[in-house]
């Protein structure tokens, strides 16, 4: 276990301190996009699609503009002028700002009316008129393949059908032969629903640009306040926008789970707008453009694993199609089209795979977000944690063994996966063990045969997962081409407190506290004395921002980088206050010590102040330190969830009665931090596993799009988690930390359908996609007695 | 649009105004009076960030006219405790982790004022079936319970030592 080396005042490293964020946010204090009001602030409010692929034959924005305060209505023709109407999308694609002639989704934007306030917005919106001509929309993403299918982007030069890209990772030919040749194989068509992350708060932006200063400053609910800078500056570059003149501000965000990633279109729109009147634009997306609006997901999976007749897994094989809807754009690294998909292997030793992948044009949003999940991680570990349970079922060996039979053990790591990968560390046969002591498996295994016999539907479900987080290495990972490291800066002042800058982005992960808990172990100064900022592009120092777990992986370790940097310089000062050679100093956590004479000191105070007033001769004045960490890998977070439901046989209502969640991210930071994450994500785990889910009819309708339909779990839905954690340290991050904040959002989903299916299994049912919802199972269960 | 001038309480301070007869609370709330604490994640009243207390009774304020609050008396989360203290509610949030991203947070806070002032003494159940209303996308809503229990004991044994 992890040892705290400080003490609890100090609270370094493994202290649950408590958090520094709270008392704004407890007291209404917290300063959200929406409560950013600046003088002479206007409102957007967009037109969007009643279609989901039409023409637009006219709009017309007369009786808008007739309305007092409607003051413009802008349209794709009035950013045409300026070349805006189209923006690239982060894997060079193109995506509408606005449209001039078809709208490929529901609720896309159509155009935008700008007024004094939201309530003249929204009458000025409905009083535009657009006329549009309907076309059939292509929904199904398997019809878009079709010959016959009509050609959904013929903007695009050269493009002949509706593919968008075609990749693949692996050996096809000899995973294919081990497939053909072994005793068993499991095949399964799987999909993982479009969902959305559904953040409380929408996302939204105040744009203002001042003609005199020429400074554009934008207020936005962003996870990557830097990108979107160098963003904002390559796509208006030709209209004058220079990056230097970009500020932009991400204040509190209420939650991000990568749906604030992306480059919304109406961000876009804003900052024309602003640009075009003069005066401060705000747009705050609603409830239902958010649900409608973006999504994650969306992989129609056929799995095939082979394995001997006594469960040794010998090769896994996935085709993949992906509905991207009309555009991609995914939030990807640019080298991964398909995310980390290629983690599909899981946490389990055999030497053949392959994966490929096929993406799409649809009618519907576009978004691919990575939501909470370190891109597409969520969707691999669903096919192959289903597929070892299928297996499991397959050969009739309980699915805990099967899975101890095949991990990859401790003493294999660092592990080449048959992908690429090189896994850091992990013991996930201790992982597991705990999480079955915890639950009681042997318990629940005689309880479900009592059960089973008497007739009742109970089933336990296992999930042995293995993440990949904290993107990442710069020869394979970047952004438009910036590389994904991350930044920390800290300026000690001569009182020996400290401001630290990031540039990463909280967004309810509690950075104000953990990264000043990763400074106080590594300079031995109180947490409570250290500032954390954020998000502001003026004065944070660059960096890619905070999504797939990356935070604690890149701008922690860049500020225990700096911190130690700040260390030595502390080195040189302490010798000179102690008047012996920087050989002689020995540090301990807040104080530099004489060798073989500790009772000769300096606190790392006293070295701040010299620092300022007692320079050592030829050293640089000052006490601030700044470092750019380029991670050597990624991190691979594990973890064994256990879930036992019962299911109704006569309603299909699934009662999940117990769920332990044993993670392992390595050296912990704050636990109490930690396993608020793993809760949450938990949640965000039961959502799709049996709720959520954007349905659309054959139209291209959204049929769930406001929080009446699309159905977030409340208090009641969400079962009260049970977590733990074993602590495998990564051998490569220099606090020996991992990401953690992504894995229950990936390891609860498949936990839960296991352990629903092995309920169902006495009925020979053997597979359902997700959401599994009671009407689902009900259908089931009827299909199977007839 | 008709005009209609209204005067209600707002954490303790009378407000008199002039407004649309449309004008939702909860846009008078954080346009008009700046009281920003009181936060808008959905139009159909399913989300509860909106949540205040009106007459000490939990309201969606994003579907309540801010004419019909015309005589009300209104608590937002910015008059639940006087200045620089905490109600045992705010603290037990933040002894509990009891937010993450803090914008569920005062809707769920004001929730659950209401639901002590009823039952004093919740079960985990009624816990999680009172703040049914409010929804929170971060926390898994185990620290929220726990924040809920914690208060009720302080409020407890604050009132027997009365």
């Amino acid at each position: 276990m992890f040892k705290c080396k400080t003490s609890a005042a100090v609270g370094g490293m493994g202290h649950s301190v408590k958090r520094k964020e709270d008392a704004r946010f407890l007291h209404g204090k917290g300063n959200y996009v929406d409560d950013v009001k600046l003088p002479g602030q206007l409102t957007m409010v967009m037109v969007r699609s009643p279609y989901a692929y039409a023409k637009i034959k006219s709009i017309n924005k007369e009786k808008a503009l007739a309305i007092p305060g409607v003051l413009a209505v802008i349209t794709g023709y009035d950013l045409k002028e300026f070349n805006l109407h189209w923006m690239p999308t982060l894997l060079s694609d193109t995506q509408m700002v606005l449209p001039t002639d078809t709208v490929m989704h529901q609720s896309q934007e159509v155009c935008a009316v700008i007024a004094t306030d939201r309530y003249i917005a929204v009458d000025g919106a409905e009083a535009v008129e657009v006329d549009y001509e309907p076309m059939p929309a292509i929904v199904d993403p398997f019809k878009a393949l079709d010959e016959d299918a009509p050609l959904l982007r013929p903007d695009k030069e050269g493009q002949k059908d509706n593919k968008i890209y075609h990749w693949e990772r692996g050996d096809r030919e000899k995973t294919d032969e081990v497939i053909a040749n072994a005793d068993v194989v499991v095949k399964e068509r799987i999909h993982l629903p479009r969902i959305h992350v559904a953040s409380i708060e929408t996302c939204g932006c105040v744009a203002s640009y001042d003609k005199d200063t020429e400074k554009l400053v934008v207020y936005l609910t962003t996870q990557a306040p830097h990108a979107i800078r160098t963003v904002v500056a390559l796509v208006a570059g030709h209209v004058g926008l220079s990056e230097e003149k970009i500020r932009v501000i991400a204040p509190d965000i209420g939650g991000g789970f990568g749906g604030k990633v992306p480059v919304y279109p109406s961000y876009v729109v804003a900052i024309a707008a602003t640009f075009l009147i003069g005066k401060p634009v705000k747009w705050i997306e609603d409830r239902s453009e958010n649900l409608v609006n973006g999504f994650a997901r969306d992989y129609h999976m056929d799995c095939e694993l082979a394995a001997t007749k006594d469960g040794k897994i010998q090769a896994f094989k996935v085709s993949t199609l992906a509905d991207h809807g009309y555009t991609d754009s995914s939030a990807n690294p640019s080298k991964y089209p398909t995310g980390m998909f290629s983690i599909c292997t899981g946490s389990y030793d055999y030497e053949h795979a392959f994966a490929e992948l096929d993406a799409v044009y649809t009618n519907k949003a576009p978004g691919g977000v990575a939501y909470r999940c370190s891109f597409r991680v969520t969707e691999a570990v669903h096919a192959i944690e289903r597929m070892v349970d299928k297996l499991a079922a397959e050969i009739g060996k309980d699915p805990a063994q099967l899975r101890f039979e095949n991990f990859i053990k401790k003493e294999q790591f660092p592990y080449a996966s048959p992908l690429g990968w090189s896994y850091d560390s992990g013991d996930y046969k201790q992982t597991l063990e705990k999480a079955m002591d915890m639950i009681g498996y042997d318990k629940y295994k005689k309880e479900q045969a009592e059960k089973r016999a008497q007739g009742k539907l109970m089933g336990i479900g296992i999930c042995t997962f293995t993440e990949v987080v904290g993107a990442g290495p710069s020869k394979d990972f970047d952004i438009l081409g910036i590389a994904m490291f991350d930044s920390a800066e800290i300026r000690v002042h001569p009182t020996g407190k400290a401001l630290a800058r990031f540039g990463t982005k909280s967004q309810g992960q509690g950075h104000e506290t953990t990264y000043a808990q990763i400074l106080a172990e590594e300079l031995g100064i109180p947490y409570t004395d250290i500032e954390i900022d954020e998000g502001d592009t003026d004065t944070a120092p660059y960096g890619l921002g905070t999504y797939a777990s990356r935070s604690t992986p890149t701008a922690g370790a860049a500020a225990a980088i700096a911190a130690r940097k700040l260390r030595d310089k502390g080195k040189k000062i302490a010798a000179h206050l102690l008047e012996v050679s920087e050989e002689d100093i020995e540090w301990e956590v807040g104080k530099y010590f004489v060798k073989g004479a500790p009772e000769k000191s300096k606190t790392i105070q006293d070295v701040a102040f010299a620092a300022y007033t007692n320079i050592p001769p030829g050293l640089e004045p000052g006490f601030e330190a700044t470092h750019y960490y380029d991670p050597p890998n990624l991190t691979f977070p594990n973890g064994a969830y256990i879930c036992v439901v019962e299911v109704d046989e006569e309603t299909g209502a699934i009662d999940v009665k117990r769920f332990v969640a044993i993670d392992d991210c390595g050296n912990i930071i704050n636990p109490m931090i930690v396993e608020g994450q793993v809760h949450g994500g938990l949640t965000q785990g039961i959502a799709p596993a049996m709720y959520e889910g954007i349905e659309y009819d054959d139209e291209g309708n959204v049929l769930n799009g406001t929080l009446m339909d699309y159905l977030v779990p409340t208090a009641v839905e969400s079962p009260h988690w049970e977590t733990g954690h074993t602590i495998t340290p990564s051998p490569h991050h220099p606090l020996g930390a991992k990401g953690v904040a992504e894995s229950p959002t990936v390891g609860a989903p498949p936990a839960i359908a296991n352990a629903i299916i092995d309920a169902l299994s006495p009925l020979g049912i053997k597979h359902l996609d997700i959401p599994i919802t009671p009407a689902k199972v009900w259908e089931a269960i009827q299909a199977h007695k007839n | 649009m008709a005009k209609h001038t209204i005067t209600m309480t707002i954490n303790g301070e009378q407000v008199t105004a002039e407004v649309d007869s449309r004008l939702l609370l909860v846009h008078f709330i954080r346009e008009n009076l700046d009281l920003t604490g009181t936060h808008i994640g959905c139009d159909t009243s399913n989300c509860g960030a909106c949540t205040i207390l009106l007459n000490g009774q939990s309201i969606k304020s994003c579907t309540y006219l801010a004419v019909r609050a015309d005589g009300a008396e209104i608590t937002t989360i910015e008059g639940l405790a006087a200045d620089g203290t905490n109600h045992p509610l705010q603290k037990a949030f933040h002894d509990q982790h009891g937010l993450h991203c803090g914008f569920c947070t005062p809707g769920m806070i004001l929730r659950s004022v209401d639901l002590l002032k009823n039952n004093p003494n919740p079960t985990e159940e009624e816990i999680r079936w009172g703040i049914s209303g409010n929804l929170c996308r971060c926390t898994g809503y185990n620290n929220i319970v726990k924040s809920i229990q914690q208060a009720a004991k302080e409020m407890q044994n604050e009132s027997e030592s009365v």
